[in-house]
């Protein structure tokens, strides 16, 4: 075809001496095209577009852009050739303007009234909506996003890298970006989106390009396959993708909250009066977009942030106020991955074995830690959940995501918790590791364990939880049977369209711990 | 070219790095020397080594003091506090020593030189800790930056010396003098073995070793890391953090406290606004050693040997100033420091960047 708007040619990336990001990589993309590139996590994705771009520069191998080879030594001569990537985190200044952040970098007189109505104009060609003169700080993570996508488009990109957009969107959402990309492709851009959903690239690509451990697997047609070929070529065997619900006797609520409502870091009310209960043997799925008040919730649970006004019942026993170490000795076990993976409940410098002592070094009497022990403890965890490291004195920093969140999942889950909130705990994980910590949240519901899970994929939370709570603003939208409902009705519930908390008393066990004089009791002692 | 991180530098060929370092930083000034004071470089390398092993006592007692100021530092820099006021730490509690031995012989003249000692290191800990201890408290509670604080702390103890000096110097010479040099040396230190200096050279000894096993294998020394790790992760699991910074500075400020009674009771018997001054070069020394105390001892070491080796070469060779020691000791730090750059990262010469670009030009 003579359309080929850029084609890589044997790409080679190495980072240090032995890591190979990329290895004799090739792919085109033809203008009016969308192209897929799939690979798991550490797959060399993200470093191949970054090559593109004009953020790294390849080692070995060449890049062409409509049949002419290019050099590209700097986004800005990316740029000059046209290229425009979207990534993954915003790179967006929060006290500006859509406009003044579209211009920003742009070395050229500009009149803000004339920049105003090109953006508008730009919105309306491909159907997004925007005001130009909003604040960054203001706009919700879609409305950022399509700034970034936007940015790239008034500067003229007529070939556009989205860097896993759909992560951070809600299905509605998702819809709409697709309609948008269709209408560039339409347009004549060329479009490469990176992503690791299944469903998400059989609905928008026309070709899909494999990636796996940085190794070029090949490329089809979209129509041609279908999602089970394209695990096996990404993954390099056989996966069943199903995720087991366990069926197990419904027990007594193990944790029970009641108007619980939580302030976030700058004020406001991040968590908003919220009910729910979990059960023994339960998993129960929190979705909502991202900063609709997920992190306070587990926090206050944890003890890590001081509530407002509400009560939180562990076992019948108000737990409001009590020190995080006393609600861990209590068997809550709180574990969240943060965006860059290693915020909270890890150390990042610190080795293994010290890592697998944080929450248990102050046992005993003796002034000294025991390392012995931790040590024997990290090496049980390596060998049950086959986590990868030269050896447990090297610090979890350099150990991929995968291994350090097995550490962290394997470590609260070692102690032997009652009660395990888990935020994003397969963040950023590949297939094979995903499962396993599904199989492992699994077992500990098959014990008797109560789980909070705290998700991002709303397929995942469908196939693995019990019951599905919907936050909006730090409100409850509902709780749903996750047999029952839709991708669809979480979607609506998570933007605050869909509202079925009035339905009925929702989230009050009728087997309640507490008499409701106690309740009410609780509740006072809070606000007092 | 492009520069690349690497942490996995071994050992062996780090301090091989190091070594070849401080070679060419010699190798250097050795160019300057010929240049600058038209000397044979080898006849300076001869200087600065004869200077340093002119007094070996006096030597060994510089190393140690300076260690024990790192040590001072090195429980707050664990914790990523940035304790810059070891100096004032250090000043105000000589100054409580000194204050205790120039005046409580002359109101007590029958007391007992061990229990004078034991009051002036107890009056020298408690004025350091005050010291250290206030800014841990507005950290704590107020989340106040250290650094500055810290460093204000040191003009503010500083000026306090000053005073002092000035209310009690009776002969208008801006100095006290040596206390108690005539009134039957009451509060000095014993000397150990017949030797003056081995007091101050064990204590940093024991220091180290506490130091070391402190941060190393301690539930506190474990919490101090987990706080300068994260205080995310501390919170997390259970950590009282302003706990933490308060002790761990009062931990600091008794390791001044110490050091503050041995310049008054062993090393200097008097006190001048110089008696700190070692506080900024331990901030360098703690950072070189990677604040472990035991490498401390070597960098320690190194930073006293240069210094008193350059300064010899300034009077052996009669020059004017000790700005040829501050020139020499610059340029060796230079390297040193700098060479850490090519220990943590890899520098790659990528030819074939150039040949895939040629290609493309032609």
């Amino acid at each position: 075809m003579e359309n080929k708007a850029l084609e890589l040619r044997n790409i080679t990336k190495r980072f240090g001496t032995k890591v190979v990001a990329n290895n004799n990589v090739s792919l085109s993309v033809y203008k009016n095209e969308i192209l897929s590139l799939l690979g798991e996590n550490g797959s060399g994705k993200t470093t191949l577009m970054n090559m593109i771009s004009g953020i790294y520069f390849p080692d070995e191998g060449e890049i062409l852009i409509d049949g002419k080879p290019v050099q590209i030594t700097s986004p800005k001569v990316a740029y000059k050739y046209k290229i425009g990537m979207i990534h993954q985190h915003f790179k967006l200044v929060d006290t500006f303007t859509a406009a003044e952040n579209i211009i920003l970098g742009n070395r050229e007189k500009y009149n803000m009234k004339a920049v105003n109505l090109r953006v508008k104009e730009i919105a309306e060609k491909y159907g997004f909506d925007i005001d130009p003169k909003k604040k960054i700080h203001e706009m919700s993570v879609s409305e950022k996003q399509t700034v970034e996508i936007i940015k790239v488009l008034y500067r003229g990109a007529d070939i556009l890298i989205l860097d896993e957009p759909t992560a951070v969107l809600t299905p509605q959402e998702i819809d709409k970006l697709f309609s948008i990309l269709r209408r560039m492709k339409d347009d004549g851009k060329a479009i490469i989106i990176i992503t690791h959903k299944l469903n998400e690239v059989m609905a928008i690509s026309d070709r899909v390009t494999i990636l796996r451990k940085g190794e070029y697997i090949g490329t089809v047609k979209t129509a041609d396959t279908n999602e089970k070929e394209l695990t096996e070529m990404m993954v390099g065997k056989k996966v069943d993708l199903k995720i087991d619900r366990v069926y197990i006797e419904k027990k007594k609520p193990l944790l029970e909250i009641r108007n619980l409502t939580v302030k976030s870091d700058l004020g406001s009310q991040a968590v908003n009066d919220v009910n729910f209960y979990i059960r023994g043997g339960e998993i129960l799925g929190v979705a909502g977009i991202t900063g609709c008040g997920q992190k306070e919730l587990c926090e206050a649970i944890a003890g890590l942030r001081p509530i407002e006004s509400g009560a939180i019942i562990h076992e019948g026993e108000s737990i409001v106020g009590l020190p995080t170490r006393e609600i861990i000795k209590r068997g809550i076990s709180m574990s969240f991955i943060p965006e860059d993976r290693l915020g909270m409940g890890l150390a990042p410098s610190f080795s293994m074995t010290d890592n697998m002592m944080l929450k248990t070094y102050r046992e005993g009497k003796s002034p000294f830690v025991n390392r012995k022990d931790a040590r024997s403890r990290a090496e049980q965890l390596i060998e049950k959940l086959d986590i990868v490291t030269p050896s447990t004195e090297t610090p979890v920093r350099r150990l991929s995501g995968g291994n350090v969140q097995k550490i962290l999942v394997g470590r609260e889950i070692e102690s032997g918790p009652n009660v395990i909130i888990t935020a994003y705990p397969v963040r950023g994980l590949d297939i094979n590791s995903s499962y396993q910590i599904y199989n492992i949240l699994n077992e500990q519901k098959k014990n008797g364990v109560g789980i909070l899970f705290v998700g991002e994929d709303l397929d995942v939370m469908l196939g693995l939880c019990d019951k599905i709570m919907v936050l909006c603003h730090g409100s409850v939208m509902g709780v749903v049977h996750a047999s029952k409902t839709t991708k669809e009705e979480i979607g609506l519930m998570m933007t605050g369209s869909l509202d079925m908390s009035q339905e009925k008393e929702y989230g009050r066990a009728k087997d309640s711990n507490l008499s409701d004089e106690e309740w009410q009791k609780a509740n006072m002692e809070a606000e007092g | 070219m492009h520069v690349i991180k690497n942490d996995t530098m071994p050992v062996k060929k780090a301090l091989l790095i190091r070594l070849l370092s401080i070679l060419a930083a010699l190798v250097f000034v050795g160019i300057l020397s010929m240049l600058l004071i038209k000397q044979n470089p080898f006849l300076i390398y001869e200087a600065m080594f004869d200077g340093i092993m002119l007094d070996t006592w006096t030597l060994l007692q510089s190393v140690s003091l300076l260690l024990i100021f790192g040590l001072a530092v090195i429980p707050a820099f664990q914790m990523k506090f940035w304790n810059l006021g070891a100096n004032g730490q250090v000043l105000v509690g000589c100054l409580a020593a000194i204050a205790c031995m120039k005046f409580i012989p002359v109101s007590h003249p029958e007391i007992s030189n061990g229990l004078l000692i034991t009051i002036m290191v107890c009056a020298s800990i408690a004025a350091s800790c005050i010291w250290s201890v206030i800014p841990a408290i507005f950290k704590a509670f107020f989340n106040t930056n250290e650094t500055l604080f810290t460093l204000m702390m040191n003009y503010i103890a500083l000026a306090l010396v000053e005073y002092f000096v000035f209310k009690w110097d009776k002969g208008g010479f801006g100095s006290i003098g040596i206390v108690n040099l005539l009134n039957g040396q009451k509060g000095w230190f014993p000397a150990i073995a017949d030797n003056q200096y081995l007091i101050s050279i064990i204590t940093a000894l024991v220091l180290t070793v506490f130091m070391y096993i402190y941060i190393r294998y301690t539930k506190h020394g474990f919490e101090v890391q987990l706080v300068g790790e994260s205080y995310n992760t501390a919170k997390y699991v259970g950590i009282n953090i302003k706990v933490t910074i308060i002790r761990t500075l009062l931990l600091g400020g008794v390791i001044c406290g110490i050091l503050g009674a041995l310049y008054a009771g062993s090393v200097s018997h008097t006190i001048n606004t110089a008696v700190g001054g070692l506080g900024f070069t331990a901030i360098l020394v703690a950072w070189l050693a990677g604040f472990n105390p035991f490498v401390m001892m070597f960098t320690s070491f190194f930073v006293v040997a240069l210094d008193t080796g350059s300064k010899y070469v300034s009077t052996r060779f009669q020059l004017n100033s000790n700005d040829f020691a501050s020139i020499v000791v610059g340029i060796i730090f230079f390297f040193v420091i700098g060479c850490e750059f090519f220990i943590r990262y890899q520098i790659r010469f990528n030819k074939k960047d150039r040949t895939s670009a040629e290609r493309s030009a032609g």
